[in-house]
């Protein structure tokens, strides 16, 4: 139980000029292992993924990842384009408007497709095949493929994000609230998928959410932000059944039954 | 105390700050030592309040401890669970330790004999054996067939803890923690988990559980341990 964990962050702080993003955040993520980052608007979770995405640069703190080739290295210290390929190929970003990772004018097939070869794949027929395979792993008609996510509905489309994201196999998976604007029942579809395929392909996934019936359902861990600050983490029951600080009490206690 | 025990709680102390109710402080349980060997059945006994349920919750690392050792066995050696890592405790859950409440927490869309078969798959069976082996617990915990593809969200309290049952007992764990697994069962289905309980003592689990029927505790207890000795002594 003590390999190198697969992303390592230490220290990791955002300031946008005086006003804090997120300070002194620290935590190790294995493979298979679900992380959910919870808080208010406000709270820095958001700010927290964008530093791990490297789309901010931290003002302070390091972001070691442990790439295939299993050596462990700075995700701040990698060139731009060696640092866009392992985003594009070892990663993937789930956001919570699909418009935003997806895109819109391309087929759906193509939207899969595009990243599978980004990671090699130049055969035609073999790319068109992984992507029809990917969409009915996410639960979208093959007779769909051609067809742009224009016409597509919430759910769909957030399916085909995921569809997207996972077809290179990335080792980690980054979702930005993945579930929230979407109709109860679309969520509870999409929340059972999102569970199946982390648990079938074994990655690591960092979910921010300020759902706390999502992190029940996906995550092993939480950790709970307010104010740029990690409050409380550990065990996402443990957390939520028996929060310790206060900040963490009154979260839990303003939930139906989470 | 025997060497060869599966679970030894050594000074366990819990206690819960309510924060927002201007810091109350809540003793749970002060002081517990005990330890479980393979095939040896605690239960846990004492009135509704006196911190049965927040024992096992604390053995499980549901609820945190705050002071003193719960030594597991996982078979390759012994883990203290009071102070183990998250992943460690995931892993300990995954290959020794079974929880089962009353409660199913019920998944969208997830079909009753596909929540037993993935408990069962978690734990390493393969998905084939899995499934196979859902089937025959649902079967014997007189589950109708025509309810296994689906979700239990609509099943009646009893229904719902026997498909949980099931899920906590399918894979081979070497501790079982058991709390009112029973409790709205009739006697037909308590003398069927009775009889499950009973297998998995022969097969050498150690098994803690909080039983509200006296006829499922007699059956099944090797000890009743007195919960209420446990109270803070600040009380």
């Amino acid at each position: 139980m003590s390999e190198t964990p697969l992303l390592s962050v230490r220290g990791l702080t955002k300031y946008y000029g005086a006003r804090l993003g997120c300070a002194d955040i620290s935590f190790d993520l294995h493979e298979g292992e679900v992380l959910a980052i919870v808080g208010e608007s406000g709270s820095g979770k958001s700010t927290l993924l964008s530093c791990l995405s490297t789309e901010l640069v931290p003002s302070a703190g390091e972001v070691h990842y442990r790439m295939r080739d299993g050596m462990a290295r700075d995700l701040f210290g990698l060139g731009e384009a060696e640092r866009r390929l392992l985003m594009r190929t070892d990663w993937g970003f789930v956001r919570q408007n699909a418009a935003d990772g997806l895109r819109m004018g391309v087929s759906a097939g193509g939207n899969v497709g595009e990243r599978v070869m980004a990671i090699g794949a130049r055969h035609y027929g073999k790319i068109r095949a992984t992507a029809s395979d990917w969409l009915e792993k996410v639960e979208i008609e093959t007779g769909r493929i051609d067809d742009t996510p224009r016409g597509f509905s919430g759910g769909m489309r957030q399916r085909l994000q995921i569809a997207r994201n996972l077809a290179t196999n990335p080792r980690l998976v980054l979702m930005d609230e993945p579930t929230s604007g979407l109709d109860v029942s679309v969520q509870a579809r999409l929340l059972d998928l999102i569970r199946q395929l982390v648990r079938e392909l074994g990655l690591a996934a960092i979910i921010v959410t300020h759902d706390l019936a999502v992190a029940r359902i996906l995550s092993h861990r939480i950790m709970v932000m307010r104010r740029g600050r990690a409050v409380e983490s550990g065990l996402t029951d443990q957390v939520l059944d028996d929060p310790s600080d206060a900040y963490t009490q009154l979260l839990v206690s303003s939930v139906l039954a989470a | 105390m025997s060497m060869n025990a599966l679970v030894r709680l050594d000074h366990v102390s819990k206690a819960f700050t309510l924060h927002l109710r201007g810091g109350v402080h809540l003793d749970v349980v002060s002081d517990v030592s005990f330890s479980v060997a393979p095939g040896e059945c605690v239960v846990l006994g004492g009135p509704s309040g006196a911190g049965k349920s927040s024992l096992l919750k604390i053995i499980y690392g549901n609820y945190r401890c705050d002071s003193g050792h719960i030594w597991i066995n996982d078979g390759a050696g012994q883990v203290d669970l009071a102070r183990a890592e998250p992943r460690r405790i995931i892993d300990l859950r995954r290959t020794t330790l079974a929880y089962v409440s009353q409660f199913l927490r019920v998944i969208p869309r997830i079909g009753a004999q596909e929540i037993v078969a993935e408990a069962g798959r978690e734990s390493g069976m393969d998905a084939a054996v899995a499934q196979a082996r859902a089937g025959e617990l649902l079967e014997m915990l007189n589950v109708p067939s025509r309810l296994w593809h689906l979700p239990p969200a609509t099943f009646s309290g009893g229904e719902q803890q026997r498909v949980n049952i099931a899920r906590g007992l399918i894979a081979d764990r070497r501790v079982l923690l058991l709390d009112e697994p029973t409790a709205s069962l009739d006697a037909r289905n308590r003398a069927i988990v009775v009889e499950l309980i009973e297998a998995k003592k022969r097969a050498g689990c150690a098994v803690i559980g909080v039983f509200h029927d006296e006829d499922v505790r007699d059956a099944v207890a090797t000890t009743v341990l007195d919960v209420t000795q446990y109270a803070a002594i600040a009380a």
